[in-house]
């Protein structure tokens, strides 16, 4: 037949994407009994649709094992009875719920105006540079090479007053410059 | 009555809806209530361009193309509409845009299709469908029946202003059996991923990602695998989801439409044939509301290889001692016929196939009757299968219902008959007609009992190797003639390529038989036999060949040779009646069809 085009073996591409052929293998995580006692609380609270339950799931199983392997697309999937397809749907479409392992320690740089004209990317950068991040993905976040650090862009922390600021984990820090990142990264690390 | 449920008809409403007035483009109109604004322009002879809206799918409105303006009659105080200096209602025209797809209209309502707002909306949107398009036309498969290409001549701006990098997403991704998509083509507007959830009940496809990034994706535990996955192929407005079949395999606009239809199995889907010189390269549904509406099984759709292999007979051949060899057509008939001299018709017998027209039936049943009538053993091969509650039958025969109507279904327990005949000595002669006697089970060693044995086939199969004449017929696509689906309604195959070689028309040989056996040669064509047919088999009275026309006649069902149905076997609706018991239990052997046929002079 024609041979205008390449037609050879169908292939996969960019890495991000539902595709992916090394989200297959990972490491599995036993569920425990609270875990699975949370979970049924979550769904009981949506008697009409349990489907609604996909992204409180979502948010429960990430909090539980820092990201959401394909285990936990199939688990929360079955829990509430959608097709693995519905929950990748969410799961891709927000940044913060995370595919992969960030780092333990998550530095969030407010990039929204005011933090952006206090120097928020000087921090951002510092940071990224202290922790030895060298790539960022494409939703800009970028994780040390051991595992321990993570540092992104995040939009309005809401405190507009005090920026640059940044959240550790859940902690929120204000006026970070690098200088005070620098005691922030001493501190934590 | 369809076979199959669409879960959504935006286009087609009940005949006793109550018409209401609208306004569209200035004129004044009455459309049925309940139509959306995109539907009911179409019924006054408008066009609004649209990319998600289905008709047979649930609205999303999430192409936008169907912009237009909407206006609300005008009320007075007390709620009356103002009626204008010309009698008519005023509209009071809403200055935002609505989408037409998800506006059903109301009494007094106006649309504007063709206003500068509503052409600035296609223009806007059609510049941002095509930002990230790779506009790699040239070597797509849907350009020429691309709603991109056209709505781009029609609804487009001349020239891009775009600067910038495309988003470069997935190309190439096997997303299931016969499916493979280029995530670039794609313009998000999710027919697919409806189709697949609500009329496969099969939710496999989403989207993933965000913005212009959004990526239409399946998961790797559950693909696309569906039997109705083409049909997205079809309902795909660009050529983002193509079929692995037909990819790369022929420019659209090469291939020469021939309305037909589906001989896979006995729902007798309305395909449109699509060939090319004399290859067939793909079948898509034609629409029909009243058998397949819009779509067709996977199995049928790819079912056009088997006649196209390099297997397939086109020549005549004659056994010479130990070998066969190719011959002319006319040397064959008076040869068969002189094979066939003396013998008398309970030594004759008949495999017909119920994957023949009506019109090859007839001629079949005609030259039985001259022969013997019923002590002409007879019989098809029935090919009961499983059905899947959409839209393939049980029966995967196309024609059962007409090989009743002529007498020749037996339910295949008259084969074991003509077996045990063939081995006992009486039957010295055997007909196959597209059937293969050794598939059908007799078994090779009692064919060679027999002094003729004749084979029409498209394939030669085993029997080929045994028989004395090999004619060389037509597959579905290569031949005019009508069949009967499982509802009972009258369909027509029409011609799409030529015979290969000098393989012939099954109708032209089997008339030549029968010229050579019987003497009779009043017909010829197809239409002739059809008038022949319809003159003695009540069934078809006041129907002619043309009257068929090409969305088919529905039969009168109380009139028609009904299956018979075994006590116990639950039935749950006549058109999904099973046609063919189980088994193991005891089958009473079915008589001749309610309609007698009368004997012509």
């Amino acid at each position: 037949m024609s041979s205008v085009t390449d037609t050879s073996e169908t292939t996969h591409s960019a890495s991000h994407d539902v595709h992916d052929p090394h989200l297959h293998d990972e490491v599995k995580v036993e569920l425990s009994p609270d875990f699975l006692a949370q979970a049924d609380k979550i769904v009981s609270k949506y008697p009409v649709s349990k489907r609604s339950a996909v992204m409180p799931l979502i948010y429960l199983w990430q909090d539980n094992f820092g990201y959401v392997s394909q285990q936990g697309v199939r688990w929360i999937a079955q829990r509430i009875e959608i097709q693995p397809i519905n929950v990748m749907e969410v799961l891709t479409f927000y940044p913060m719920f995370r595919q992969h392992p960030v780092g333990k320690i998550q530095f969030k740089v407010c990039r929204t105006l005011s933090c952006a004209l206090a120097g928020s990317y000087e921090t951002c950068e510092f940071l990224r540079k202290k922790c030895g991040i060298t790539e960022i993905d494409e939703h800009g976040l970028g994780v040390s090479d051991d595992g321990k650090f993570s540092v992104e862009f995040v939009e309005c922390l809401a405190s507009c007053g005090t920026g640059p600021v940044v959240m550790i984990n859940d902690d929120l820090y204000e006026k970070v410059d690098t200088s005070k990142a620098q005691e922030l990264l001493n501190k934590v690390s | 009555m369809a076979f199959v449920k669409n879960a959504f008809q935006h286009d087609i409403l009940p005949a006793d809806t109550p018409l209401i007035n609208v306004q569209i483009d200035g004129e004044w109109v009455q459309v049925p209530k309940g139509l959306n604004a995109i539907e009911a322009a179409s019924r006054a002879g408008k066009f609004v361009p649209h990319y998600c809206y289905h008709p047979k799918l649930s609205i999303v409105g999430n192409c936008r193309m169907c912009l237009l303006e909407i206006g609300m009659p005008k009320m007075s105080p007390d709620r009356k509409p103002i009626i204008g200096e010309d009698g008519k209602p005023e509209i009071g025209w809403i200055p935002r845009p609505a989408i037409g797809c998800a506006t059903q209209l109301a009494d007094g309502m106006g649309i504007r299709t063709d206003s500068k707002l509503a052409k600035d909306c296609r223009e806007g949107v059609m510049e941002f469908l095509l930002i990230n398009h790779p506009l790699d036309c040239p070597i797509c498969d849907q350009a020429g029946e691309c709603k991109l290409q056209e709505y781009s001549v029609e609804y487009g701006q001349s020239e891009s202003r775009f600067v910038e990098q495309k988003v470069h997403k997935p190309k190439k991704v096997d997303i299931g059996e016969r499916i493979v998509l280029d995530d670039e083509r794609c313009i998000m507007c999710s027919r697919c991923i409806r189709f697949a959830r609500e009329f496969c009940k099969d939710d496999v496809l989403g989207f993933t990602q965000r913005g212009g990034f959004t990526t239409l994706a399946v998961h790797h535990d559950k693909r696309f695998d569906n039997n109705y996955s083409l049909n997205t192929v079809d309902i795909c407005p660009v050529g983002a989801l193509t079929s692995k079949d037909f990819r790369f395999k022929m420019r659209v606009w090469f291939l020469r439409e021939t309305p037909s239809v589906c001989t896979g199995c006995a729902t007798g889907c309305n395909v449109t044939v699509g060939a090319r010189e004399q290859t067939v390269y793909r079948l898509t549904p034609r629409e029909n509301e009243d058998v397949n509406s819009l779509w067709m099984c996977d199995q049928g759709r790819l079912n056009i290889g088997y006649f196209q292999g390099p297997d397939r007979l086109t020549e005549p051949l004659v056994r010479v001692g130990g070998s066969q060899v190719g011959a002319v057509w006319s040397n064959i008939y008076p040869q068969i016929q002189h094979k066939m001299l003396g013998l008398k018709g309970e030594q004759v017998a008949i495999l017909a196939s119920a994957r023949a027209t009506n019109e090859e039936l007839f001629v079949i049943a005609d030259v039985r009757r001259s022969l013997g009538g019923d002590t002409v053993l007879a019989d098809i091969v029935p090919r009961p299968g499983k059905s899947d509650g959409v839209l393939q039958n049980a029966d995967r025969n196309p024609n059962s219902a007409g090989t009743r109507i002529f007498g020749l279904n037996y339910k295949g327990q008259n084969i074991a008959k003509i077996k045990e005949a063939i081995d006992a000595g009486k039957i010295k002669a055997l007909f196959c007609f597209h059937e293969d006697a050794v598939e059908a089970g007799i078994p090779a060693e009692t064919l060679q009992k027999l002094d003729l044995l004749v084979l029409q086939h498209i394939v030669p199969g085993p029997t080929g190797a045994l028989a004395h004449f090999v004619l060389a017929g037509a597959a579905w696509t290569e031949k005019r003639g009508s069949m009967i689906n499982a509802a009972g309604r009258l369909q027509r195959l029409n011609k799409a390529t030529a015979c290969p070689g000098s393989a012939r028309e099954d109708l032209e040989i089997l008339l030549n038989l029968r010229t050579a056996l019987t003497g009779g040669n009043s017909l010829h064509k197809v239409e002739e036999v059809f008038k022949a047919a319809a003159s003695q088999y009540p069934i078809f009275e006041g129907l002619t060949f043309s009257r068929i026309t090409d969305l088919g006649v529905q039969l009168d069902r109380s009139k028609l040779p009904r299956p018979q149905v075994v006590k116990g076997s639950v039935v749950a609706e006549p058109d999904f009646a099973e046609e063919f018991a189980p088994r193991e239990m005891p089958v009473k052997s079915e008589g001749l069809p309610a309609t007698t046929p009368r004997i012509s002079a």
